[in-house]
């Protein structure tokens, strides 16, 4: 990092620290209802006295857990239909089109089908999730095979590859940029989906956290959960950059 | 040999052809399942009804309105931090805290502010289509060639006019893709308000058909919402091609 750079890094700091000094301006002098907007102060309190008591930390690992699962499972699945999927020309023809149909389908639209198939239960939660975090995956899985450099197959041919290997040594390779990007997409909507479930259903979790704490009007507590929430989305989006840098490192070179 | 055109029907014909033997072969009887025909009369009950209408058209509303306050916002705020590199720079750390948070997890606080109804449903459809048109207008005017903004020098352009006779024509088929990627966030936000909490519109509509334990209700109601969502999209891709032509921009990711 250069000096200019570590410089206006601080001003972006000072800029955004500026900003919660006016949201504690704005609360202090009461311009909004205490009701609705606590200020930093009283949020930052109700964070650290939900940690200390440790409710907080059971809600932020019941969050963590139901979106990991659910895009785990998304995941999994997702990359290997994609490839089956992908991997033919046949395929493609017929099930990408209906794939394509299915993909603005509002993905919460399907909660109330998997309450009635499953309950209000983990198993609902993990299937809504897991259901909609699939489709940026599959979608892209799917996009990154039928995008490989035709010359690629050819030179497969004339090294006789076996089919397999020609997905494990050329496609999966060739489509790992789409395919992580897909993932890094389905993070977002692993997120959201398990925040809307938990409201739903009332699983242990921040979703469910902050709505009570709505009903209950504990708005500082409120804010400690949806900047939890900002937390997971920022860190969790970082931390897949930061894989997708690393996976990817070898397609900086020669290209 | 089957043409071309018609391979991407066949797959859905034979899922819904599977279901509608399997049910009546095992006389579905279920809260949860129903069969094809069931649910296509059902569909259309509620067409003639007008139910379905309403609730579309409460959906519609929140959606479209919440589209317009957040794509304003977006793309205003799009525009002044790819012109202004000092504005970028100095806000990026206020952006990037505020962005990631999933705007349905704002849904409580606007639920105590604004209560049930339209107004917390747009407040949250907006918020979350600010970011995309606003990460796309920010790049798109930053990418402007840079020989425009050397035409703008050399015309003495103000400000105002650089912005208004140069960048934004130059940047209007990506806004325009953001545009359409907000549509859609817009749809899906409104329908996962009104699943969550809010009365109103399809989402509310399908709560309430899952709870009568009416399944073919209930999946007559998601099929509509994936046609709403599908011609949304399909309309949106034709405008593009229609204003754009060949300037229209490949689907980028982010």
């Amino acid at each position: 990092m250069t000096a200019a750079v570590v410089v206006w890094r601080l001003l972006s700091f000072a800029v955004a620290a500026a900003f919660v000094a006016l949201w504690q301006v704005v609360a202090n002098a009461r311009l909004v209802s205490p009701v609705f907007l606590p200020g930093p102060d009283r949020a930052w309190a109700a964070l650290v006295r939900g940690f200390a008591g440790g409710e907080l930390w059971a809600k932020l690992v019941g969050t963590l857990q139901h979106m990991a699962l659910g895009w785990l499972l998304a995941s999994a699945v997702g990359i290997v239909l994609g490839t089956l999927i992908g991997s033919s020309r046949a395929m493609r023809a017929y099930v990408a089109p209906t794939l394509e149909f299915l993909r603005p389908l509002p993905a919460s639209a399907v909660i109330p089908v998997a309450i009635a198939l499953f309950g209000l239960t983990q198993a609902m939660a993990l299937s809504v999730i897991a259901f909609g975090s699939i489709w940026p995956l599959l979608l892209a899985t799917i996009h990154g095979f039928a995008a490989v450099e035709p010359r690629l197959y050819e030179v497969a041919r004339a090294l006789g590859l076996s089919r397999t290997a020609v997905i494990f040594k050329i496609a999966l390779p060739s489509a790992s940029p789409d395919i992580l990007a897909g993932m890094r997409l389905s993070l977002t909507v692993a997120l959201i989906l398990s925040v809307v479930c938990e409201m739903l259903a009332g699983l242990d979790g921040l979703g469910h956290w902050v709505l009570l704490s709505a009903r209950a009007f504990r708005s500082a507590d409120l804010f400690a959960g949806v900047i939890l929430l900002g937390a997971i989305g920022t860190l969790t989006a970082q931390g897949m950059a930061a894989v997708e840098r690393r996976v990817l490192r070898w397609r900086g070179r020669g290209h | 040999m089957i043409a071309d055109r018609a391979k991407p029907f066949v797959l859905p014909l034979v899922l819904v052809t599977a279901a509608e033997i399997g049910a009546r072969a095992s006389h579905l009887q279920s809260d949860t399942l129903a069969a094809p025909s069931e649910i296509a009369v059902a569909l259309l009950a509620s067409a003639v009804d007008g139910s379905l209408l309403v609730a579309t058209r409460d959906t519609l509303l929140s959606a479209f309105a919440g589209l317009a306050i957040g794509a304003a916002i977006g793309l205003a705020a799009g525009l002044a931090l790819g012109l202004v590199d000092t504005l970028d720079r100095a806000l990026e750390i206020t952006i990037e805290a505020i962005r990631p948070i999933p705007s349905v997890a704002l849904l409580p606080i606007a639920l105590i502010a604004l209560g049930f109804g339209y107004r917390m449903e747009i407040a949250i459809v907006a918020f979350a289509c600010v970011w995309p048109v606003l990460i796309f207008t920010r790049a798109a005017v930053r990418d402007v060639e840079p020989r425009l903004s050397e035409v703008a020098r050399a015309l003495r352009l103000t400000p105002w006019a650089k912005a208004t006779k140069i960048v934004v024509p130059a940047a209007l088929p990506r806004i325009f893709v953001a545009f359409r990627l907000a549509a859609g966030v817009a749809l899906i936000v409104a329908v996962t308000v009104e699943i969550a909490v809010n009365p109103l519109g399809l989402g509310a509509a399908i709560m309430t058909a899952q709870q009568a334990l009416q399944p073919a209700l209930m999946l007559a109601l998601l099929v509509w919402i994936g046609l709403v969502g599908f011609a949304l999209n399909a309309g949106l891709v034709l405008a593009q091609r229609r204003l754009f032509g060949r300037f229209a921009p490949a689907e980028e990711p982010r």
